[in-house]
């Protein structure tokens, strides 16, 4: 074997830089705006949208039969009301939470490494909690009648019960959504002005001219949305903690043995941010590739997101020791039954999956920074982890409520091809909206990568 | 009486942000008020440099934030201890942790939107037309180029005088604003 010199040896990635060097204001423009306004649609991008809008269009189906015929065609049962729908619902919001992180947190603690990941990443959550949302609506049942979870003055003289978890819910997804869109729709406003300024067809001017409003870049202008964008970070930031824990307090608020817990509201928040730090790379991972943005995205960004993944991974793994260890101390022999039921009942093959994808795998294979700095592996990692937080809330939803207290009232849940076709339609929407949003809008953001090159060059010039 | 001029103003063109931070301290120092700078990416010190003070969206948050704080709270105490009291469990009418999470949410979301609309406004967004475009290079506003604007409602505006003094700042060009 050769022995290693300094120059064979590969350095740590996290040495690298955040943007490749020779860089100019005028090249991180016209690099990024050129995939929006000269690159033109490709037939790559032809073939993954058409698959993605066949998904989602399976999602129309499976929605407009639920709607026709109800709810009874998903595998849903008594004690298992909660099935897929909830499962999907939990998940998807929860891959949101990476995005605002990104954009909002990192914002904050003036992490450089966030700016050529927060707009796709910011994407990706508006995205998802599209998602998220049409499954607690398809789940009510009549989902006409979802109005009624809304505090409007009727002629029936009732309002919500608002000491319901189930309501704050509500307020917490759409707020969610609301925010999550206008953060994302104030970062636009200067690249919109961008491609206004570079688009050389008349649609697209007006367009595109139309959406920017008329942003000219003014030293005031900049200043008070310097001075906005920070406020929204601080809004945001309480508001993504907060919504996952609304989302945990819909389990454990009942009584059920394993979601009556009060380490269900940080595991969650962990676990989101894992999963959400999952897709962000899914989707960082090929789109440096095709779009060749590899400068701007580089080997540094997934490492930090990788650490990300590895630090988030740890305190899902620590929630769920916690989750079995209060099941032995607390001396409650539902809690205890439950637990050993989720390991080695009839959803254990199931369970040791989670437990793999979860923890083993990651949690194994990303202390290794050889690992970090493959590509591929990342890739696959991240889907593991997808798939493992996925059967998280799969674990949860369904070992929980599948063993009523009473054993007459035991039963099974078993998916139907609903459950399947409107879970992989999700994955449909999502994915179409995306493909839309790469083809149309800058997939990251061109002001803060000229404003990066600015701050880089100015650290040059200082050292 | 403010005195009216026929051209929106002048406007150089700079090469980077540093030049025209220093141009603007100059402009400044000449004597020019009324003057606006734009740049491709928020610059550091250049609101200040053109005598922008304190911004007001802080207040504008703060005051959506409690409007959302308030009103959520009242919200959720009208229907539960005025509108439709109900015994449910024994628990009291005005049940306010139970509250909480409601009132919180409305906080962000009052306050969020407050910010975004509030920043528009200040920034008299949206203008569908403006001066500053009639100058064809200022599409580079965007992408790489720093611009200065002398606008013609200065009181010490004149167009000679103004298009020398731009020209001996290292400015790239000048040109002037129809308005």
């Amino acid at each position: 074997m050769e022995p290693e010199t300094p120059e064979t040896r590969t350095p740590p990635a996290s040495s690298s830089p955040f943007l490749a060097p020779g860089h100019t204001y005028s090249s991180v423009t016209d690099k990024i705006s050129s995939l929006v306004l000269t690159r033109g649609t490709r037939r790559g991008w032809w073939f993954g949208f058409l698959v993605a809008f066949a998904l989602l269009m399976a999602l129309n189906y499976a929605l407009a039969a639920v709607l026709i015929h109800g709810v009874g065609l998903f595998g849903i049962n008594i004690p298992v009301a909660w099935g897929f729908a909830i499962v999907n619902f939990v998940w998807w919001i929860g891959i949101g939470h990476a995005g605002t992180l990104i954009s909002a947190f990192l914002l904050l603690m003036r992490q450089k490494w966030r700016t050529s990941i927060n707009r796709f990443a910011e994407a990706m959550t508006i995205f998802a909690v599209s998602c998220a949302g049409i499954f607690p609506l398809i789940h009510l049942g009549r989902p006409w009648l979802f109005y009624w979870l809304l505090p409007y003055p009727d002629t029936m003289g009732v309002w919500p019960q608002f000491r319901s978890p189930l309501v704050w819910d509500v307020f917490a997804v759409s707020t969610y959504a609301t925010v999550s869109l206008l953060f994302w729709f104030v970062g636009l406003i200067p690249d919109l002005a961008t491609l206004r300024d570079r688009a050389r067809n008349r649609v697209a001017q007006v367009a595109y001219g139309i959406l920017a409003m008329g942003w000219r870049g003014s030293a005031m202008h900049w200043s008070r949305y310097e001075m906005a964008s920070l406020l929204l970070a601080g809004l945001a930031t309480p508001l993504v903690v907060s919504v996952h824990t609304v989302v945990s307090f819909d389990f454990t608020i009942a009584i059920v043995p394993g979601w009556h817990s009060t380490i269900f509201p940080p595991y969650f928040v962990a676990g989101a941010i894992y999963s959400g730090f999952a897709m962000v790379l899914t989707l960082a991972i090929p789109l440096r590739k095709y779009y060749g943005l590899e400068d701007f995205v580089t080997m540094r960004h997934l490492d930090n997101m990788a650490k990300m993944l590895l630090a988030t991974g740890l305190i899902v793994g620590y929630g769920y020791m916690m989750e079995t260890f209060m099941a032995y101390y607390s001396g409650n022999s539902y809690d205890r039954t439950m637990m050993v039921n989720r390991m080695s009942g009839p959803y254990a093959f199931w369970y040791w999956l989670l437990i793999s994808s979860n923890i083993l795998i990651p949690l194994t294979f990303l202390w290794s920074s050889r690992v970090r700095r493959n590509v591929a592996a990342l890739f696959v990692i991240s889907l593991v982890v997808q798939l493992g937080m996925w059967l998280e809330r799969f674990i949860i939803v369904v070992t929980s409520l599948h063993r009523d207290f009473l054993p007459s009232s035991w039963r099974m849940y078993y998916p139907t091809q609903w459950d399947f076709m409107a879970f992989f339609g999700s994955i449909g929407l999502f994915l179409t909206l995306f493909y839309l949003f790469i083809r149309y809008l800058p997939m990251i953001s061109i002001f803060e990568m000229r404003e990066l090159v600015h701050k880089t060059a100015a650290e040059e010039a200082g050292a | 009486m403010v005195k009216r001029h026929p051209l929106y103003g002048m406007m150089a063109e700079f090469d980077n942000a540093e030049d025209l931070v220093a141009a603007v301290r100059r402009v400044r120092e000449a004597g020019y008020t009324k003057i606006d700078a734009f740049t491709p990416f928020p610059v550091e010190g250049l609101a200040e440099a053109v005598g922008f003070s304190a911004s007001r969206v802080p207040l504008i948050t703060f005051i959506g934030g409690l409007i959302g704080c308030f009103g959520g709270f009242f919200l959720q105490y009208y229907p539960n201890v005025i509108g439709y009291p109900l015994n449910i469990g024994g628990r009291p009418e005005n049940s306010w942790p139970a509250f909480i999470p409601i009132t919180f949410e409305l906080t962000i979301l009052c306050a969020a939107l407050a910010t975004v609309f509030g920043m528009l406004a200040l920034n008299g967004l949206p203008t569908p037309y403006h001066p500053v475009f009639n100058v064809a290079r200022f599409q580079l506003a965007s992408r790489n180029r720093f611009f200065l604007c002398i606008k013609g409602r200065d009181a010490k505006f004149e167009v000679e005088a103004a298009k020398r003094f731009l020209t001996g700042l290292k400015a790239v060009s000048v040109s002037e604003i129809e308005s």
